[in-house]
Order: structure tokens, then C-alpha cells, then sequence
């Protein structure tokens, strides 16, 4: 353990502004989008006044964004950028880009749903339709998740096994807007954990090579050779966590934790801060010594297919919460999540529960009903195979 | 765990309240806090509401808060069916009011009533009233010390700003601290 950190009450986007100041990041390239605006005001405020040493570049759009971005990375700048919901889509088209070039950006993503109706509020809607566009993808549980993420992210996102870009969620008002208490690194602590970044993988005057390649028939090399990096990932994820906790004493748990699954009939899925209502659910439930459990999955991709078919074989249902929907089949996590159970000998029944969309309340009332409907299906009940939380139709 | 709702408008620093409170709690005695507005556009002048949660066991629930032990109200013209609902049994409401008794037939919850537009105007020279109502509910809550309150005062706020805040927050606690736990409707 190192220097102790100060404590600080502060808000989620305020934490991710604190972390991307302590991991020192040359070039920050952002546009403002509720309810990100927080966080790049203040790091904006923090560039100003000199106690972060970068340059920060006002852009005029997310496309842009992550265009400077990737431009800053290609000489080997450590880069930040920030966004959310329809900022997100707009800047879609860089992110392939970044990936594929391997510039380890990252990027934190406030989850604001999507329009139409056009909505300020959160669900995962907009993070989960770019799964497939070779970014690694954390989801937080609270504000100091969100900070330690941040510092993390580089360390992982730049380890030359990995060179993959790197995006953090945290579910937008319910984490960004709210204020806790959150352990502040020191600074010495942070620049033992996270060295300067140092590359071969750019534009260099003194040796001169192309990055952001064309390709024609070896396309499918680079592309295959993102996996095969991107597998590596876990490892990479286990190993920095590790290192974390011996200097900040903080840990969380690796590609999925684990909350009282070892002997649950029954187990729930989730991905960012409602978890933590199912914690306070499964605590209660537990007293009154029903088997529940809950598993929090932290990484979308790479996904851990191996950790959820181990709780898998383990329990008799299995439930996943979804904050988003693929309209006109279900749950994209639940598809995810299903893929990595069918391998086993004898699944579990899987149930998919839909709620929290555009940021519809759930209930501690709401996550025990859905205990409950797994509890009736580890004794064999039939139902629904993708079932709504606390919707007002049919 | 308590759960406080506060009510105001953009612009009266309901939200600054809320989680000045919260900091006071978590920072300066140790408890766990959450302080939180409600989600959503924010205009001047609009209702808006603060939310503060605090235990002494961590808080992982993070969903909307339902039923309350305290509701505090900056402005009294945002007395009504919406801001009397969600209160628990033996909850108390405290109003920035003259007339704390009017209120006593809309509901049957304890009232506590304080005119801190009239001492916010003696100290501060202005109608913010929003450290006062919080010196209020510490008063007659106890949920967290005078002076925890006032070093979270005085790490949020500039010097002048922060002691002239302590001043009008400790003038509305010692107004109101022979208020706690008396099953009675009480003004200033």
C-alpha cells in the first residue's frame, strides 16, 4: 500500500474528471452532451488552470471527437474523450477506426438512452449497439468504480498484449449526477501504478511508417489478430487488478463478480449501477434464507463467456436483466449471455427481464418480483422467456 | 438509514443543500451518503427537488427514493399533493413559513416551520434560504452535528461566503434544536 487518498464527495462525472487528471492524458478532444457535460467541464477547468498539463481541443462535434482523438493517438499522445447516447452513434463511424488502428483511447460513456422519444435519462441502450466495434467495454457500479476504472483503463488499454481502446460506462444521473464518497488517489500512486505511455505505433519523423493502414486481401489477418489480442484481454484485466489493489487497496471482482452464487438455486445478471439494488435485494432475501445470487457483469467485451457458463452449471435458473432491447427479438445482453450457456451439459432456465429503459425506476419491490419469478422457475415453473419490469402495457 | 427529500427552485440552492448534507455525513462523521437531484432538465425557477440518503452501513440501492423520514421545503409556494406525499409514519415536514399552522389541515404529518427568508435577509442581506432550512432540519432531525455542517460549509464555499453561512446555519439550528422529537406544529 501506498500513500493513503483523500476523501472526497463528489459526483460520478466528477470522479471520471478527477481519474483522467491523475492519469495525465496529453490530449483531451470532446464535445459536451448531458449528461457527460460535467466531467469535460471540468477537465476543460483543469487544463485552464494548469493543474492538468494537456491540450485540450474544443471540437464541434463527437465524429470529431474521436476523430482528433484518433489523429493525437497516431503520434502517441495518451487521449481522453468523452460522450453518451446519441453522441455515441454519431461518432460511431470513428470507432472501428481507433480500434482497428490499435490507438489505446479512452473514453468514458455516461448510458443516456436513445431516441425517439428523444430522453435524458439512462439505460445501456446506446453502449451496447457498439459492441461489435472492437472497443473494450466496462460497466460501473458506482462513482469510485468509475474513478478507478479510468486509471485502470489505460494501464490495460495500453499494455502492448492489448492495444485495444477502451470505453468505461457509467449509467448517466443515477452515477453521474449523483455524489458519495469517493477515495482520491494520491498522485504518486498513480503515476507508480500508470507510467507514461510509450509506443512504436506512430507517426514518427524518424522512422517513417503508415498507421490507419489500407489493406486489401489481408484484411482478415488484422482483423483476426484484433482477436487474438483481444483474448488475451482477461489475463491482462486479472494481472492490472491485481497490481491495483496492492497499491490502492481496491478491488472488483474481474470480468463478472460473484455475490452469493456459490449455493443459489437461483442467480441474476446485471451490468452497472442497478446492481446495486439487487445487492441490498439479495442481502434481504438471504435473511429470510431464500437461495438467491447475483452476478455482476463488468466486461461486455471481451465477454466473459467462460465465467457466466461456470455460475451457469452451477444454479438451477438464471436470470438476466437487460437495460436495453434488441427490438424484434430481446435483451442483447441475454443473447450474449445465452451463446455462452448452451455449451454447458445441463443449463440452467434462463429468463430475460427487460426494465429500466429510458430510465424507468427499479424498485427494490421490482428486483424482488424477479427473484421470486426465478425462484418459481429453479422449481420448474414454466413462463415467459423474455418477461417486462414494471412496464405500463402489455 | 434516513432519506431526506428537499424542495425548491432552480436557482434557491436545494440541491447545493441536499448534498452539503451529504458531505457532512460522509466526509466529516464517517457514515455513507448519497445526495442526488431529481433526474432531468434543470431550468431557473422550476420545482426541483434534492435527495439525501444517509446510514451507517454502505448504500448500494440506488434507486428513486419513495417514502421519506424528513421533507424540507425552501419555498412554500411549492406546498401541495406532490410534496406532502412519500413521507413515513412519524416523518417530519420542515417549512421555510410564518404561518407553519396553515399547513397543519393538508396533512398528518409533524410540521415544523421556520421564516428563514426572514433570517437569511439579517444575515446574509439576501433571500437564500437554503443553509438556514438545512441548519433547520439538523436541528430537529440530529442526523448529523452543527458542526460537521459547517466544516462541509466551509470546504464548499469561499471564507466570507462560508462564515456568514455558519453564522445563518447555527442561528437556525439554536431557533429550532428544542424542536426535536416534539409531536407538536411549531413556528419561529
Amino acid at each position: 500500500m501506498g500513500m493513503p487518498g483523500r476523501k472526497v464527495f463528489i459526483s460520478g462525472d466528477e470522479a471520471v474528471a478527477e481519474a483522467v487528471r491523475l492519469a495525465r492524458p496529453n490530449v483531451i478532444s470532446a464535445y459536451p452532451i448531458t449528461p457527460q457535460t460535467v466531467t469535460v467541464e471540468r477537465i476543460s477547468e483543469f487544463v485552464e488552470d494548469g493543474s492538468l498539463k494537456a491540450e485540450y481541443l474544443h471540437v464541434e462535434s463527437e465524429h470529431s471527437a474521436m476523430s482528433a482523438a484518433l489523429g493525437a493517438a497516431a503520434v502517441g499522445a495518451r487521449t481522453f474523450t468523452a460522450t453518451s447516447s446519441q453522441g455515441l452513434l454519431y461518432m460511431a463511424e470513428t470507432l472501428p477506426y481507433v480500434s482497428g488502428a490499435r490507438f489505446p483511447i479512452v473514453m468514458m460513456n455516461a448510458n443516456r438512452t436513445l431516441a425517439t422519444p428523444w430522453a435524458l435519462l439512462s439505460d445501456h441502450r446506446d453502449s451496447l449497439s457498439q459492441l461489435d466495434s472492437g472497443w473494450i467495454q466496462v460497466y460501473c457500479e458506482n462513482a469510485q468504480e468509475a474513478m478507478d476504472m479510468i486509471i485502470q483503463a489505460y494501464r490495460i488499454a495500453e499494455d502492448p498484449r492489448v492495444m485495444t481502446p477502451f470505453m468505461v460506462n457509467l449509467d448517466g444521473f443515477i452515477l453521474t449526477h449523483t455524489y458519495e464518497m469517493v477515495d482520491l488517489p494520491a498522485q504518486e500512486n498513480v503515476d507508480r501504478f500508470l507510467p507514461p505511455y510509450r509506443t512504436a505505433n506512430r507517426m514518427d519523423l524518424d522512422d517513417p511508417k503508415t498507421v490507419c493502414y489500407a489493406a486489401l486481401d489481408d484484411y482478415m489477418e488484422f482483423h483476426l489478430k484484433q482477436e487474438l489480442d483481444m483474448r488475451k484481454v482477461p489475463g491482462v484485466i486479472e494481472e492490472v487488478e491485481l497490481e491495483f489493489k496492492g497499491i490502492f487497496g481496491r478491488s472488483y471482482g474481474g470480468l463478472v463478480e460473484k455475490y452469493c452464487c456459490e449455493d443459489a438455486e437461483a442467480v441474476l445478471m446485471t451490468l452497472g449501477s442497478v446492481t446495486g439494488t439487487a445487492r441490498a435485494v439479495v442481502d434481504a432475501m438471504r435473511m429470510e434464507g431464500k437461495m438467491v445470487g447475483l452476478a455482476k457483469i463488468r466486461f461486455m467485451r471481451p465477454f466473459p463467456a467462460a465465467e457466466i457458463a461456470g455460475i451457469a452449471g452451477n444454479t438451477k435458473a438464471m436470470g438476466i436483466l437487460d437495460r436495453d432491447l434488441s427490438v424484434g427479438y430481446e435483451g442483447i445482453v441475454f443473447t450474449n449471455a445465452r451463446s455462452a450457456v448452451c455449451e454447458i451439459e445441463s443449463p440452467p432456465r434462463m429468463i430475460n427481464f427487460i426494465g429500466g429503459l429510458g430510465g424507468r425506476n427499479i424498485s427494490k419491490e421490482d428486483m424482488r418480483q424477479i427473484f421470486d419469478q426465478l425462484m418459481q422457475a429453479a422449481r420448474g415453473e414454466q413462463g415467459e422467456r423474455v418477461r417486462f419490469v414494471n412496464a405500463r402495457c402489455e | 438509514m434516513f432519506e431526506i427529500r428537499w424542495h425548491g427552485r432552480g436557482g434557491q440552492g436545494c440541491f447545493t443543500v441536499a448534498r452539503l448534507l451529504g458531505m457532512a455525513a460522509s466526509v466529516h462523521e464517517g457514515k455513507y451518503s448519497l445526495a442526488f437531484p431529481s433526474f432531468g432538465p434543470e431550468r431557473r425557477g422550476a420545482p426541483v427537488l434534492g435527495f439525501t440518503r444517509i446510514s451507517v452501513t454502505p448504500i448500494t440501492d440506488r434507486s428513486m427514493v419513495d417514502q421519506c423520514d424528513y421533507v424540507v421545503i425552501l419555498d412554500e409556494t411549492l406546498v401541495g399533493p406532490s410534496s406532502l406525499a412519500g413521507i413515513r409514519d412519524g416523518g417530519v415536514l420542515v417549512i421555510n413559513t410564518k404561518v407553519p399552522e396553515s399547513y397543519v389541515p393538508m396533512t398528518n404529518r409533524l410540521i415544523v416551520g421556520i421564516d428563514a427568508t426572514s433570517i437569511a435577509m439579517d444575515v446574509l442581506g439576501r433571500p437564500i434560504t437554503n443553509t438556514a432550512m438545512l441548519g433547520a432540519l439538523v436541528a430537529v432531525s440530529g442526523v448529523v452535528s452543527l458542526s460537521s455542517v459547517q466544516k462541509a460549509l466551509r470546504q464548499s464555499m469561499d471564507p466570507s461566503m462560508a462564515e456568514k453561512n455558519c453564522t445563518l446555519v447555527a442561528k437556525a439550528y439554536e431557533l429550532k434544536k428544542e424542536d426535536r422529537f416534539h409531536g407538536k406544529t411549531t413556528g419561529s
